[in-house]
Order: structure tokens, then C-alpha cells, then sequence
């Protein structure tokens, strides 16, 4: 064991917030598809991995690492519409199970496109230039490249919270996801709204795998990982609740971080233990509604 | 055998299950009786022809897809329909009809058989060309192949060619041992090399044990020589952690300090590279500051890199695999923590540092069982090498996939050497052998069957010059020598 | 879930009488054809792994398809049979049928401990904790390396000889080995026939069709989801017994995650709900995953495509579809 300093653990406090902000991008998309579509994104790791590889695509054919951060929650999003319009659409009103189990089937689909175009092996993916290197944050030495990892997750959610809060497109989601049938006897056209969230979460998913590459480079698996631990985040943070997938990413961050200071071997355990503990006290999460499931 | 189709010959309904039956007649009584009478004889039959299955029986013509015919050997039951068609037939017609039926069915099956069997010795090799180490496997197979090629080049065994049959194992210990009970039970292989893990080589080789088969693996674990798990059909071309991990520890700890931390993947692997490294540090006085293990699979570390960084050990070991090592080895890097450090791994793997970049892997030491840069040095490498680039495409083969040819080549070159494939023949005589096909000198210990061979510890370049396979440089060569394997007492061998 | 109970639950009055009659036998029937299996199959390890599978989807087919609990967890409760079975051997050398009831016996107390603390919550939230607690009895058996083997997987569960009643079998030999697990697996299905057409079996049907009618009808719903989760446990404990004495290796891999989700796809395949749709989901994926990875290693993309094809275009399964034809 070494010497528990305070800096010690305030550097691995941070670490833990940045690990955190990677889970919330991933998890706000999935808790805002949720919310609003009642769809239980299966996929979600896969449109991941896809905007990793997208962006490592679109660094080979010599664009660079900043035209990819507004490029690639682009393409995906556009891969999401795609995916929503002809696939998921036909099966609303069949039951919550229905999305789930066809997602999970196109994540394996997705997955293997990827190794067919890109091989089974993965790529390294650079740090950008001026991203590389470590910074003196008081308590030590920092990897500049996670400090903008916490900038851009924040930047992102101030974006949607704005977005969701401020615009009256925002309120019509909002609206949808509070009660979808008094909305569409406002006349509202919900299956575009609902075809524009999806957009939305994947393109941000996509974006949480750009931002992911260079921390761990790109493989075809990659999604699959996160995928369990944003279920816990999500599902902590009560499913589909935005704030809730803020709160609870950046706590399972920290849990993480913390558990590999102490029992490093519990670390992967320890998050579903957590969401075994919140669930079994408050079913449905921090602040998910009660009954949204029933 | 021939007492069995006479089982058929009485009356019977010809519709499938008497549905047809049932349509018309409409009462169930009816149907009732028939399904049970047709259901009761197709058991008694199916019952009877367990205990006189051949191996052929279950292939069924493709084009002969009703339920009915599935049901038995499919000869068998071109006869049934026969005799059920033409009720007035004679006893003696029908006698010789089934006669002739038992020969056509029995004996030129028989003797095909046995006659394929003799002809080519079967490799079975199960590799997970699917999943993580999927470019691994695949290096594995192309150099199993150069194995078979020079083999039946070289005339065979009397004449006798050898075949290859791979399968993908998925890197799953199930599957592999599905796949393994395929090989045996279905294909009748002579020999299984393979393998890519240490859970999945102790699959295969708790099969092939009990069931007194060859099997070569060709991939590390220390438990395989453990006389537990030991069974005396089992190789081990492989390189085990122990000698891995003693070899670049007795390399690295004189050079670089004595305070080490380890940074381990928390599974058997992980496990037994440690003790390597500590044991192999014994004799240098080394003080393991610390032993972290992390879960398999993580794809972060950067929670446990300020820890180590506070530290301050003179040499961090870097203990994982495959995408744990890159992105352990990567994240490394970005936290700085090479410019207070000497960073070694134990196994650093051709792939990985393909996949990862030269950044990451910069001057970071390892050991390995194979670098085709070693062919300067070593003749049968450099044959070896032109050999795979010459039926590959210019490729060079990668460590793993050396290994492929290794360990198909050595059971092939035993089997010559005995003159047969007798299971108990071939172990005498891989026994024996003293060889040199790939990597220099290497013999098999003969109470683990462990492979005595050398080890290389090599540096990982930061800038590549000589195109893009040019990645290490073998700094050291651990010759080949007993002693640094565990010895045979201390696995439990009676010596 | 309403369409599809509405599908699977279809008045059967203009039914065939010999479809009737199939219907009252079909645990025979399934005997019939359980026996002249391995046939045609391509090799027979194949054949005794769909039989397994097909027994671990019908166990799981129990909660999902006739209860309406969505479980993501249930690799738990097959690995645990498959475990308890093997370490029973291992460590304990005990005979072959203890083993395989310890293994029942261990799905059904994991399956009583998972299902009393995740039965309270329903729906997604029941998948994820299911999951949760999946995960968490993965890294108990993962930790108990002296019992388990940990990442090693547990080796050495050789049973060379089966003695029924006197009698030896050679359990080295394939066809052996099927017949001897075929038994069981037969077994499994009378009693689960039989469980299906008892007025308790009327219960969790009624359950899944309308939890507060039922309430109101004087039964007992959580005690009803909580009994069915252990039944469910007990088939899936067995199918994983079977599993440790077919391949003679209990690996890590059985409690992992994608143990759960393959279960899943089976029973979506085959038709949920369905008596024989988890089999015939089984033997499709495996031999679909079989047959495809034979000319190419990306059996995923089909495997997967094919999964989602039913999804949107035979949500009643393919058993379930064969079913509606037959009997409209």
C-alpha cells in the first residue's frame, strides 16, 4: 500500500471525473432515447464504436482531429435516423422488449460490419498534437487530454440543456416525453420528434467514442464494455432522466477510481454491486419516476 | 445387421406421421393408433441402430429431406419404402434385397473408411479465428500450413500425406472443447495442435486426455506441466510464464533496479508471470513494491496509474495481454510515466504493437518466443521465414504464428520418425527428438513435455526504419537450458 | 407483450384433432424426435450442445414466455449448475447422479436468492438487476479460484463409465453420451409438461395476461413470479449439469454476460411462449452459427441479421409462426 496522501486521492478524485465524463456522454444519450422513446438502446455501445472508427476514417483520409468532433456526432446521428426510421418505427406500440431484443441483434450486425471493413485487429489512434502531455493541477500531474474530455462532456450537456430548456423544440420533447398522447392531440408529429431524439443520442454516442479513442484506441468490441456500465449508470441515475445520467455517470467515475485505489480487483465488480444496492433501496433509481415500467 | 430391416416390412400408413391419414379419415382414434404403432417401431429402431451407428451414418444425402428419412440410416430406409410399397412381394425378394442393401450399406462404407484413415494423418486445429486475437489465429494457421506443406513435400510418412483441419474455437473454452470432441469423434483426427489461451489449451487437453490423443499447445500457461493437468499425449511447444517472465526478469533487474511494480491482468496468466518475475528476482535481491491487479478486459488504467507514479519503482512490469497490454502500455505513455521508469512486459506481441503504434510500445522490453528478426542470426529461421513469405504473400510470420508451425511440425516430424501415428509410438519418439526447425536448438523435457528452448528479449522501436514488420530489436537471447524451468519435482513429477 | 400473448394464446377451437392430440403428447412427441436426433446432425457434440441449450432456453423460456419476466441473468443460474455439478465431482468425487441433482438443487437456491431480491421490480428494471446480480455471482465463482479454477475454468470432471441400475455405459462414446443426456433432458420436459397443464401452471399464465386480475382472483403474484423464478433455476441448473458432465470442463465463460443474452435470442428465435420454441431456437442458432462459420468467421452479421429479421417480421418466433400456420 503506499503512503495515502491527500494529493494521492484527490488525483484519483479526478481521474474518476473524467473516467465519469466518458459514462455520462455515453449514458445521456441512452437515458434520452429511453425517456422519450421508451427504447432500450442495445445498440447504443455499437453507434459508440462506430464514431470511433468514423473518426479514425476520417484522420486517414486527412481531416483533422477538430473537423472529426463536429463530423462525426454527425454521421452517426445520421446512422441513428436511419436506424430509427426503418427499423425501430415499425415496432412501437409492440412492447417494450421489442426495441431491446432488436437492438441487441443489430449491435451484433453492426459490429461485424465494422470488422469486415476494418479488420478484426484494432488501430492505435493518436492523442491530437496539442492535446498530449500531462499538466500540473495542483495535486499532480494530469493527462491534458482528460481535462478535455471533462471540457467537452460539460460543454455537450450545457448545449442539450439549453437545447432541451430554452427552445421550443426542446419543449416539445419535453412535452412528448411526459405525455405523448396529449402532445399529438396538439397536432404535434411526434414520430419526427421521436426519429430527432434518436438522432440526437446516437450522434452524441458517437461523439463519447471519438472522444474514447485515443484514452484506448479503436477495436470492434469496444462498445461492448461500456455498454454494461452505462446500464448501471442509467439505470442508478433513474432511466430516463437526464440529470440523473450527469449525477450517477460521475458517480460510477469515482466509485470506479476509488475501488482500484484500494481493491483494484473489485473495481469491475463494484459498479454492479452499487447498482444492486440503489436498486434493491429506491427501484427506480435516483431520479427516475416510479412506475415508468410497469 | 441384417435382422433389423425386417423390423419394417409390415403394413404401415404411408402418410408422414399419419397426418395425411388424420385429414381424411377425421376420427383421432384412427391417427391415434397409427402415430403410436409408426412412433413405437421408428423407437425400437432407432434404439436398435444406436449400438451399430458408423460414422457415416448420420451424413444423410442432402437432397433427401423429409422427416421420414432422417429418421434412420438412410439405406435403410430406402429399403423400408420398398417393401412398404409392393406388400406382395416375396420373402426371398425381400431377403435379397436386404442382403444387398447390408452390403451396399455395410462393407464398401466399411472399407473407405479405413482406407481414408490410412491415407492422409489429420491435424485438427482449433484457433479463435473469431474475437480479439482473431489476426493471431490466423497467423497461426498460415504457418501450420507451411508445416503440412514441407511435410507432404518431404514424401509424407511412407507416402502418407497430412491434412489440416482448422476450426475456430471463438476463444471460448466451450466451443474449443466442443470442437476438440468434433476433431475426434466426427473427423477421427490423428493429432490436435492449437489453441490460444490457457483456459482453452486445459479444455483441449482435459479432452484429449481422456481420450489418448496427441495434442500440441501452442499457447503458455504453467499449469498445463503441472502434474495435475498433466496427461503424457500433451506437448507444451509453447513457451510457459515461468521461463517468459525469468527470462526478461534476469535480463531487466540487473540493468534497471531492484524496486518493481507490477501491473497485472487478474487471471491465471497474470497470476504465474508475477511469480516468475519474483522468483527470477530472488537472486537479485528485488523488493516488489507493489502488485496491482486489474480485471480482464479493463479499458481504462488510468485509475491506478497515480498510485504507481507515487511510487517511484525503479521498474514497472506491465503483466496483461493483447488490447489490455496496448491500451495499458498507451496509457502509460500519456500519464509519463516512462520518463521515471523502465517499463517491461513479459510477452511483448507482434500484433499488439502493430495495432498500437510505435508511440506506445516506444522502448518498452519484453520477451518473446519468436521475432522473425532473428533469422540474421539463425539459419532455420531465416528458412523457415522465406519459406511463409514465399506461400504468404511476402508476409513474416508473427510469434504466435511460429508457434503454429512448431508445434504441427515437431508432432508431424515425430510420426516420421516412429514410422506409424500410433498414439504411444509418436510421444517415444517427439521424446526423443532433438531438434532445430524454426528458432534454434529445442528439445521436449521428458516428464512435463515442456519445450526447452531459448528465449528472445527484445526492445520495441520508437522509429521503425526498415518498413512496417520492422518493429523490435532482439537486444538478448536466453539460451535454452533446464534450469530455468521449474523442475520436474516441484510440479509433482515423480523424477 | 400483449400482442404476442394475444398470438400465443389463440382459441384453439377449430383445431385438427390430430393436432389435439399432438398437443396432449407433445413431451412424447418431442421424445420421438429427440431420439433419431443426432442422425442428422453434423457431429454429435453438436447435437448433445442444442439438446443442453435447448433445455437452458426452456428453463428460461418458463420465466420470460410464460410469466413475462424479461431475465437477463440467467447465465447465473445455468453456470451455477454447472459449477456446483462439476465441483461436486472434482473436489468431492461424488457419483455422477448426486452431482448432476447438486447441480439442480444449486439453480434453484441461486435462482431463489437472485429472484427474492430482484422480484420486486419489473420490467427493464428486472432485466438490469437480473444482469446486475448476473455480474455479481460471475466474479464470486471468478474469485473462488481453489474451487473453480477462476479464469482456468474448472477441469477434470471425467466421468468414464455411467452405471443406471447395474447396467455400464461407456460415456466416452458419442452416441452414449447423447442418449444419457437425452434422457434427462425428456425427463425435463414431461415435468415441465406437466407443471404447465396443472392449475399453477394456469396461474402464471394468468399472471402474465393481467398481474392485477390475478391479485384480485385471491393469488398470490410475487409468491407465484417467485416459485416459477426458482423452477425456472432448477431446469436451468440441470441444462448446466448436463453441460459440465458433456464437455468435461466447466469454463468461466458459461456465467458471462453473453451466456444471458444468447439464451435470449434462442427463445426469441424459436418462439417465446412456445412449449418447443426455446429447442427450436437453439438448434437454429447453433447450427446457423455452426453451418455459417463454416465458409466464413463473420457468422455474426448473419446470426445477428437474422435475429433482427424476426424481430420485425416474426415476432411470434419460428416455431411460433409454424404454429399459427398449422392452426389458425
Amino acid at each position: 500500500m503506499p503512503p495515502l496522501s491527500f494529493d494521492l486521492i484527490a488525483l484519483q478524485l479526478f481521474t474518476g471525473l473524467a473516467l465519469g465524463a466518458i459514462y455520462v456522454l455515453f449514458a445521456i444519450g441512452l437515458s434520452l432515447i429511453f425517456g422519450m422513446l421508451t427504447v432500450v438502446n442495445f445498440a447504443h455501445g455499437a453507434f459508440y464504436m462506430v464514431g470511433a472508427y468514423v473518426g479514425l476514417f476520417l484522420l486517414s483520409l486527412g481531416g483533422n482531429f477538430w473537423l472529426c468532433l463536429l463530423a462525426v456526432p454527425l454521421i452517426v446521428g445520421t446512422c441513428g435516423l436511419i436506424v430509427e426510421r426503418f427499423l425501430i418505427r415499425p415496432l412501437y406500440g409492440r412492447g417494450i422488449d421489442y426495441p431491446l431484443l432488436l437492438t441487441f441483434g443489430l449491435s451484433y450486425v453492426m459490429v461485424e460490419l465494422i470488422r469486415i471493413a476494418f479488420g478484426k485487429s484494432g488501430y492505435p489512434f493518436d492523442t491530437p498534437e496539442i492535446l498530449q502531455g500531462a499538466v500540473n493541477i495542483g495535486v499532480g500531474y494530469f493527462p491534458l487530454y482528460r481535462l478535455f474530455v471533462i471540457g467537452i462532456a460539460a460543454a455537450v450537456l450545457l448545449g442539450l440543456w439549453l437545447f432541451l430548456e430554452r427552445t421550443s423544440f426542446g419543449l416539445i420533447i419535453r412535452a412528448g416525453a411526459r405525455d405523448p398522447q396529449i402532445v399529438r392531440v396538439l397536432g404535434v408529429n411526434l414520430s419526427r420528434i421521436w426519429l430527432f431524439v434518436f438522432g440526437i443520442g446516437s450522434g452524441i454516442a458517437g461523439l463519447a467514442g471519438l472522444l474514447a479513442a485515443p484514452l484506448q484506441g479503436v477495436i470492434p468490441e469496444m462498445g461492448a464494455t461500456i455498454l454494461a456500465e452505462a446500464f448501471v449508470v442509467t439505470v442508478v441515475g433513474g432511466m430516463g432522466s437526464i440529470g440523473g445520467a450527469v449525477i450517477a455517470g460521475l458517480l460510477v467515475g469515482v466509485v470506479v477510481s476509488m475501488t482500484s485505489l484500494f481493491a483494484p480487483e473489485m473495481a469491475k465488480v463494484s459498479i454492479f454491486a452499487l447498482m444492486a444496492i440503489v436498486l434493491l433501496i429506491r427501484p427506480q433509481g435516483f431520479f427516475g419516476r416510479a412506475g415508468l415500467m410497469s | 445387421m441384417p435382422d433389423i430391416d425386417l423390423h419394417v416390412v409390415s403394413p404401415a400408413p404411408d402418410g408422414e406421421f399419419g397426418a395425411k391419414g388424420a385429414g381424411e379419415a377425421g376420427t383421432a382414434a384412427v391417427v391415434a393408433n397409427d402415430v403410436t404403432t409408426l412412433i413405437r417401431r421408428s423407437m425400437s429402431l432407432s434404439l436398435k441402430s444406436l449400438y451399430r451407428q458408423g460414422p457415416w451414418s448420420r451424413r444423410s444425402d442432402a437432397s433427401d429431406r423429409s422427416f421420414r428419412k432422417y429418421q434412420h440410416h438412410p439405406r435403410r430406409i430406402y429399403m423400408a419404402k420398398q417393401t412398404i410399397r409392393s406388400n406382395s412381394i416375396s420373402r426371398r425378394r425381400l431377403l435379397t434385397t436386404a442382403s444387398a442393401g447390408v452390403v451396399l450399406a455395410a462393407s464398401p462404407f466399411r472399407i473407405n473408411l479405413l482406407q481414408a484413415q490410412e491415407a492422409t494423418i489429420k491435424v485438427g486445429f482449433p484457433v479463435p479465428l473469431t474475437g480479439p486475437y482473431g489476426a493471431e489465429a490466423q497467423d497461426q494457421v498460415r504457418a501450420a500450413e507451411v508445416a503440412i506443406a514441407e511435410f507432404n513435400e518431404g514424401g509424407g510418412l511412407n507416402g502418407r500425406k497430412a491434412e489440416l483441419l482448422v476450426r475456430d474455437d471463438k476463444l471460448n473454452p466451450g466451443e474449443a472443447a466442443t470442437r476438440t470432441l468434433e476433431l475426434i469423434e466426427k473427423d477421427k483426427v490423428n493429432f490436435i495442435v492449437g489453441s490460444l489461451s490457457a483456459a482453452v489449451q486445459l479444455a483441449v487437453n482435459n479432452i484429449t486426455k481422456e481420450r489418448q490423443i496427441i495434442f500440441n499447445s501452442i499457447s503458455q500457461s504453467d499449469i498445463i506441466n503441472e502434474v495435475s493437468d498433466f496427461s503424457k499425449y500433451t506437448f507444451h511447444e509453447a513457451l510457459n510464464p515461468h521461463l517468459t517472465a525469468g527470462a526478461v526478469g534476469r535480463y531487466a533487474f540487473p540493468k534497471f533496479g531492484k524496486k518493481v511494480a507490477f501491473l497485472t491482468a487478474d487471471y491465471a496468466y497474470g497470476h504465474e508471470m508475477v511469480r516468475g518475475f519474483q522468483e527470477a528476482g530472488k537472486a537479485f535481491g528485488v523488493e516488489t513494491l507493489v502488485d496491482i491487479r486489474h480485471p480482464l478486459g479493463t479499458a481504462d488504467f488510468s485509475p491506478l496509474l497515480p498510485r504507481i507514479q507515487a511510487l517511484k519503482p525503479d521498474i514497472l512490469c506491465i503483466i496483461n495481454f493483447g488490447r489490455d497490454q496496448q491500451i495499458a502500455l498507451k496509457q502509460a505513455t500519456d500519464f509519463g510515466l516512462k520518463k521515471s521508469m523502465k517499463i517491461i512486459a513479459p510477452i511483448l506481441l507482434y500484433t499488439a504493437r502493430v495495432a498500437a503504434g510505435p508511440q506506445a510500445f516506444a522502448e518498452v522490453i519484453g520477451g518473446t518466443s519468436y521475432y522473425w528478426g532473428i533469422e540474421d542470426k539463425i539459419p532455420s529461421a531465416k528458412a523457415f521465414n522465406d519459406r511463409f513469405r514465399k506461400m504468404h504473400a511476402g508476409k513474416v510470420p508473427s510469434d504466435y504464428g511460429a508457434l503454429g508451425y512448431g508445434g504441427v511440425k515437431t508432432l508431424l516430424m515425430g510420426a516420421k520418425a516412429a514410422g506409424s501415428v500410433e498414439p504411444d509410438k509418436v510421444i517415444v519418439a517427439v521424446e526423443a527428438l532433438k531438434f532445430d526447425y524454426y528458432k534454434g536448438p529445442e528439445y521436449y523435457r521428458k516428464c512435463d513435455h515442456q519445450a526447452v528452448q531459448s528465449v528472445f528479449i527484445i526492445e520495441s522501436k520508437a522509429t521503425p526504419q526498415k518498413g512496417d514488420a520492422d518493429l523490435y530489436d532482439v537486444i538478448a537471447t536466453e539460451e535454452p537450458n533446464e534450469k530455468n524451468l521449474r523442475t520436474c519435482e516441484a510440479l509433482g513429477h515423480k523424477s | 407483450m400483449n400482442e404476442l400473448s394475444q398470438t400465443l394464446t389463440q382459441p384453439v377451437v377449430a383445431s385438427a384433432a390430430w393436432f389435439e392430440f399432438a398437443k396432449r403428447h407433445r413431451a412424447f412427441l418431442a421424445s420421438t424426435v429427440v431420439l433419431v436426433f443426432p442422425l442428422v446432425m453434423p457431429f454429435t457434440a453438436l447435437a448433445v450442445n442444442i439438446l443442453i441449450y435447448g433445455l437452458y432456453a426452456v428453463g428460461f423460456n418458463l420465466l420470460f414466455g410464460y410469466l413475462g419476466l424479461l431475465s437477463f441473468g440467467h447465465a447465473a443460474l445455468f453456470g451455477t449448475g454447472a459449477y456446483l455439478c462439476g465441483i461436486a465431482i472434482v473436489h468431492f468425487a461424488w457419483p455422477w447422479y448426486a452431482a448432476t441433482a447438486m447441480g439442480i438443487l444449486g439453480g434453484a437456491v441461486m435462482a431463489a436468492g437472485i429472484g427474492a431480491l430482484a422480484i420486486r421490480t419489473r420490467g427493464i428494471y428486472f432485466a438490469m438487476v437480473t444482469m446486475a446480480l448476473s455480474q455479481c455471482v460471475f466474479y464470486l465463482f471468478y474469485q473462488a479460484i481453489n474451487w473453480t479454477g477462476g479464469e482456468n475454468g474448472l477441469r477434470g470432471i471425467n466421468v468414464r463409465t455411467i452405471d443406471i441400475f447395474g447396467l455400464q455405459f461407456d460415456f466416452i462414446n458419442p452416441l452414449t453420451r447423447y442418449y444419457v443426456i437425452a434422457a434427462f433432458v425428456i425427463l425435463a420436459l414431461f415435468a415441465l409438461s406437466r407443471i404447465l397443464a396443472s392449475p399453477f401452471g394456469a396461474v402464471i399464465e394468468a399472471v402474465r395476461e393481467n398481474e392485477a386480475r390475478a391479485r384480485a382472483s385471491g393469488y398470490n403474484v410475487t409468491l407465484t413470479r417467485l416459485i416459477t423464478f426458482i423452477l425456472s433455476g432448477a431446469f436451468c441448473g440441470l441444462a448446466g449439469a448436463l453441460m459440465a458432465l458433456h464437455l468435461s470442463v466447466v469454463p468461466i465463460e458459461i456465467l458471462h454476460i453473453e451466456t444471458s443474452g444468447m439464451v435470449v435470442m434462442m427463445s426469441l428465435l424459436g418462439g417465446m411462449g412456445t412449449f418447443f420454441g426455446p429447442f427450436v431456437g437453439a438448434a437454429v442458432f447453433l447450427l446457423l452459427e455452426n453451418l455459417v462459420s463454416l465458409w466464413t468467421v463473420h457468422w455474426q452479421l448473419i446470426v445477428g441479421a437474422v435475429f433482427v429479421i424476426c424481430v420485425l417480421f416474426f415476432p411470434a418466433g419460428i416455431w411460433g409462426t409454424i404454429l399459427k400456420r398449422i392452426n389458425p
